[in-house]
């Protein structure tokens, strides 16, 4: 077991015999199902969950040859940035003791930092992926929606979440995506090939924009000259000073290699968190619905009427942040407030994928710090989730407008791992690959 | 720090969601929720936006397919009776 309580469940699930795997141990997410194997969610909910089928993201790895080698620690639910709202415990950061890997997927990201696998699968809903890779120095990649298959992932947030990589290296991340993307026939939101047509004669784009097909490995040549990096000022302000001068020296980096880089601006961001946080804790507050201790997880008992019985299930088997965003959600979504806090969410989440749109007539690919600041040490943010969640600035609203980034390492500040991201326009995987690749 | 919620309106979304809370955790959800509302309070200040989504509907055919079996279903249930799921009384 590995002391940084880096898994819930460790397992060997053996793949195929040979294939683009064979011979790598993956780790993966514990809200992942996997037939025969409980997948827990980081709840005392599904303490005892076993799968009766696997999620096709798993069903691939399998086919690609990979070795599972267990379920990576979580916030409960995804619900969390630090992995300290797990029922199973916190876990240590392997790049930095003592202080949070980061979350949701907090566990993944360390058992790539350190070496418990050598790839691992994570899931990002507003930053669950690209957060612990930059807090524990790995490379993670959250995919364009609809990339990758959700099929057999325990739904948080339905229109935000994806399933993506993390591994050591730029390439090794792109390789595991070739892996896992592509349509999916028990997936309806995955891109089909008749759309991705359509969508390459309206914009740039090649016939591999479904993923089926993809090579995104190939993209990892750091070849960056002549590319165009904007920088979104807001995503820049505000930052914690060492970890601007990590971006700005990654960025100097970037002009020697021929690089071009252009101050882009995004005024909608400034309400991008609270846009996030309304549209998912809505969508969990409906999602988290069906646990009622029925068919799966806690039962609340067979005495008395179903709603007391339901609401003593939740009760004991949800933790406390989860309660807060089911309450949340409910209330936002809830007679008399819809208009306020949901609608205008949606109006919030359009108003930034326009401006998204307008920033990538400037610039091909767009570069911030990933996080605004270093890893909290652990047990240090627990105590006000508002603060907890302002940390999610630079990376919520890349799922808003549901589209492609990823982290890279990019220095450290007082021995403490930074990230870089970098956000590509809708199914330009390639182009954040390769810009990300150039600061190996 | 901004106004508290009203801790019975904590409780009456706690019974819409369908979650018993104690009363620590009420108090606690009605001091963050004044927070955490008072700063969604800036979405006020969004345009409107036109949503220009271009989306499809996608439909498979309506034919039958392999699904998991009854006892496959059911293995996750903490009880169940006849080959049925077994719920809590309905009031």
């Amino acid at each position: 077991m590995a002391d940084e309580n880096v898994f819930i469940t460790e397992a060997t699930i053996e793949g195929a015999e040979d294939g683009p795997l064979a011979g790598k141990r993956v780790a993966v997410k514990d809200n992942i199902s996997t037939e025969g194997v409980r997948t827990t969610c980081g709840s005392d909910m599904l303490a005892d969950y076993v799968p009766p089928y696997d999620a096709t993201v798993v069903q691939r790895l399998k086919a690609a040859g990979a070795t599972i080698v267990g379920k990576t620690n979580m916030d409960e639910f995804g619900m969390g940035s630090t992995t300290e709202t797990s029922a199973f415990g916190p876990t240590d950061n392997p790049a930095a003791p003592g202080h949070v890997p980061g979350g949701s997927s907090g566990g993944s990201a360390a058992a790539v930092a350190g070496d418990y696998a050598d790839l691992a699968l994570g899931t990002d809903t507003g930053g669950s992926i690209r957060n612990p890779a930059a807090f524990c120095g790995v490379v993670g990649i959250k995919p364009t929606y609809g990339l990758v298959s959700r099929y057999g992932l325990v739904a948080y947030a339905n229109s935000l979440e994806q399933i993506g990589p993390l591994a050591p290296t730029v390439e090794e991340a792109a390789a595991l995506l070739d892996v896992v993307a592509g349509p999916d026939d028990n997936d309806a939101t995955t891109r089909q090939e008749s759309e991705a047509r359509r969508a390459s004669d309206s914009r740039a784009g090649d016939a591999r924009e479904t993923g089926a097909n993809s090579n995104y490995a190939d993209a990892a040549d750091g070849d960056v000259e002549g590319l165009t990096v904007g920088v979104p000022t807001e995503l820049v302000e505000g930052v914690d000073e060492g970890v601007r001068e990590s971006f700005e020296a990654a960025l100097d980096d970037l002009r020697d290699q021929g690089v071009e880089t252009v101050d882009v601006s995004l005024p909608s961001v400034e309400t991008a968190v609270q846009a996030y946080y309304v549209v998912a804790m809505s969508e969990a507050s409906s999602n988290l619905a069906r646990y009622d201790g029925v068919r799966y997880g806690v039962s609340g008992g067979y005495e008395g009427n179903w709603n007391e019985s339901f609401a003593d299930s939740r009760e004991e088997g949800f933790g406390e942040e989860v309660k807060r965003r089911v309450l949340l959600g409910t209330y936002a979504l809830s007679a008399g407030y819809h208009d306020k806090y949901y609608a205008k969410a949606q109006d919030a989440r359009a108003w930034i994928q326009r401006d998204f749109d307008a920033a990538f007539d400037e610039a091909d690919v767009l570069a911030s710090p990933t996080m605004p600041v270093p890893p909290f040490e652990l047990g240090e943010s627990l105590d006000d989730p508002l603060q907890l969640y302002l940390a999610d600035a630079n990376t919520v609203p890349v799922n808003l407008a549901n589209l492609p980034a990823i982290s890279v390492p990019a220095g450290e500040t007082d021995g403490l791992p930074v990230g870089m991201q970098f956000v590509g326009p809708a199914f330009g995987e390639h182009a954040i690959v390769r810009a990300a690749s150039a600061l190996e | 720090m901004s106004e508290s919620v009203d801790p019975e309106e904590v409780r009456h979304v706690a019974d819409l969601a369908r979650v018993a809370l104690d009363d620590d955790e009420v108090a606690r959800f009605a001091e963050q929720f004044g927070d955490i509302l008072a700063y969604f309070d800036a979405l006020d200040e969004v345009p409107e936006v036109d949503r220009e989504a271009d989306l499809t509907n996608v439909m498979r055919t309506d034919e039958v397919r392999d699904s998991l079996s009854q006892e496959a279903a059911l293995e996750n249930a903490s009880e169940r009776v006849d080959g049925y799921f077994k719920g809590p009384r309905v009031s």
